[in-house]
């Protein structure tokens, strides 16, 4: 084991690093805000939402991420330019770059895993509690707001730091498309020193590490629920 | 206890006028009216499918009804006709309503996400407005009468069933409520806490509050009520102060009733 190259690559390494937190970020952020919407049609309806929400979470999940993530940023990406509004807007600088379009296909695909979580979890929630909640006064949005989605996310919570944890160990698809994550700067240590174990060991690690503070995080609260007697 | 039972003159606090409800093909209240007045706490009995529950939820309308009519000190709630039951037109006014109508159920329903001051302070932040220390004191207040104080910083699945339930009573008097709805309130509870629960109870007919009680506590109905009704096949059968309708009823069905059950 040769591990020379390591102080040289230290900088690119946890400039990757950022780049793959602002991914894993992003993602969950904006993938929740989609999943929370397409759980909660598919138990409250109307029908036809429902039924889109459905076959969204039904073909999301049922291709591989890959092939998302390419047909964003080849379908999309090179679609972009060659629409002259687009290319003149104050918008095109950051559309140039692979990193947007890995936030989308990431995001979709947290939605669609997710949204299908978000409805059982919607559905858990027992009837009694929402009732009392109407019974006593609160708008729509506010027993969704303060019953609803909190007592749903709350029965859902380990689930979704198992889900994160997996979206997490997918962002290395993200340096097919150009982005240096940690797995794409490990690839060029690869390329440019000829060594390919001890670089994937690396990476490797810091995965495992990553996984490990997620996990503390969610943990963090986790503990804030409270555990039935 | 006695207590004016009838006071025509005066409007009534809550006014319910010829409620029908159809789940489908099936009618589970044909036409039922009550009315209570300020201080009245009147007992809704009646087997198991009379349609006693159903009237109390059709009154803040988790059920919707299919005819009838609903005030709340002399102000009805506005209805257009739908396809199969009556659609409220007005939400904002539903939601005053609801928030006037302190309902407590068979099953609690607190929520399991918060501590017992948490549940008991929601209504009065979110719904009314309230600000926290004032909602907090208002709180104390009432966990203290219900004999809760001391568990305020627990979450509901900590709790006993008789315990739940007060803080559940406790949630809905937070909301000073007009008129309490009880559905069936101590159905759910093992023998031995259905006492805690009734003291409870007892105390707020005590202090004059309008109560409607859904109930198969038939000696509690009788101790506390200013009325009873007694409800048969979504009809009432019988109705009056409790002397009569357990000591000398007119319908032979219930005097069967209420001594079958006794």
């Amino acid at each position: 084991m040769q591990w020379y190259w390591l102080p040289e690559f230290m900088p690119r390494f946890i400039e990757g690093l950022w780049v793959t937190v602002q991914l894993l970020g992003l993602s969950i952020f904006f993938g929740m805000l989609l999943a929370i919407p397409l759980g909660l049609v598919q138990v409250t309806g109307p029908r036809p939402l429902s039924w889109l929400a459905r076959g969204f979470c039904t073909v999301i999940r049922g291709t591989p991420l890959l092939i998302q993530l390419w047909l964003i940023y080849y379908g999309l990406g090179s679609l972009f330019p060659s629409v002259p509004w687009i290319r003149e807007s104050a918008l095109w600088p950051v559309l140039r770059e692979a990193f947007p379009y890995a936030v989308l296909a990431f995001s979709i695909s947290v939605a669609g895993y997710e949204g299908e979580i978000m409805r059982g979890a919607f559905r858990g929630v027992p009837k009694g509690e929402l009732e009392a909640a109407r019974a006593l006064g609160m708008s729509p949005f506010k027993v969704l707001h303060r019953v609803w989605l909190p007592r749903a996310l709350q029965n859902v919570f380990p689930t979704l730091t198992g889900e994160f944890i997996l979206t997490l160990k997918a962002v290395p698809l993200a340096s097919t498309i150009t982005i240096f994550d940690v797995y794409g700067v490990g690839a060029i240590v690869r390329q440019e020193t000829y060594r390919i174990y001890e670089p994937l060991l690396f990476v490797g690690l810091i995965y495992l590490l990553l996984t490990l503070a997620l996990v503390l995080v969610f943990r963090y609260f986790e503990n804030k629920i409270p555990k039935r007697a | 206890m006695t207590r004016n039972v009838s006071q025509p003159n005066i409007e009534a606090t809550l006014d319910v006028l010829g409620l029908h409800k159809s789940f489908g093909k099936l009618d589970v209240l044909k036409g039922v009216s009550l009315n209570a007045h300020q201080g009245d706490v009147v007992s809704m009995i009646g087997s198991s499918g009379s349609g006693k529950s159903t009237f109390l939820r059709c009154i803040n309308l988790l059920e919707l009804p299919t005819k009838g009519e609903i005030k709340l000190h002399g102000e009805a709630l506005k209805f257009k006709a739908g396809s199969d039951s009556l659609l409220p037109t007005d939400k904002k006014q539903v939601q005053r309503f609801r928030a006037q109508l302190g309902m407590v159920f068979q099953s609690f329903n607190l929520w399991q996400h918060m501590t017992v001051l948490e549940n008991v302070i929601e209504g009065p932040i979110h719904v009314l407005g309230i600000n926290k220390q004032e909602a907090r004191e208002r709180a104390e207040n009432i966990l203290n009468r219900v004999g809760l104080w001391e568990k305020c910083d627990q979450y509901p699945s900590f709790l006993s069933g008789g315990q739940q339930q007060r803080a559940a009573i406790a949630r809905a008097l937070a909301m000073e409520p007009k008129v309490m709805l009880f559905d069936e309130p101590t159905s759910a509870l093992d023998p031995e806490l259905v006492g805690e629960v009734l003291k409870v109870i007892r105390g707020l007919a005590e202090e004059g509050r309008t109560m409607i009680m859904v109930t198969h506590e038939m000696k509690f109905a009788r101790d506390v009520s200013t009325e009873v009704v007694y409800l048969h096949e979504g009809k009432v059968e019988e109705r009056g102060p409790p002397s009569k309708v357990f000591g000398d009823p007119e319908s032979d069905r219930c005097r069967a009733f209420v001594q079958s059950v006794h």
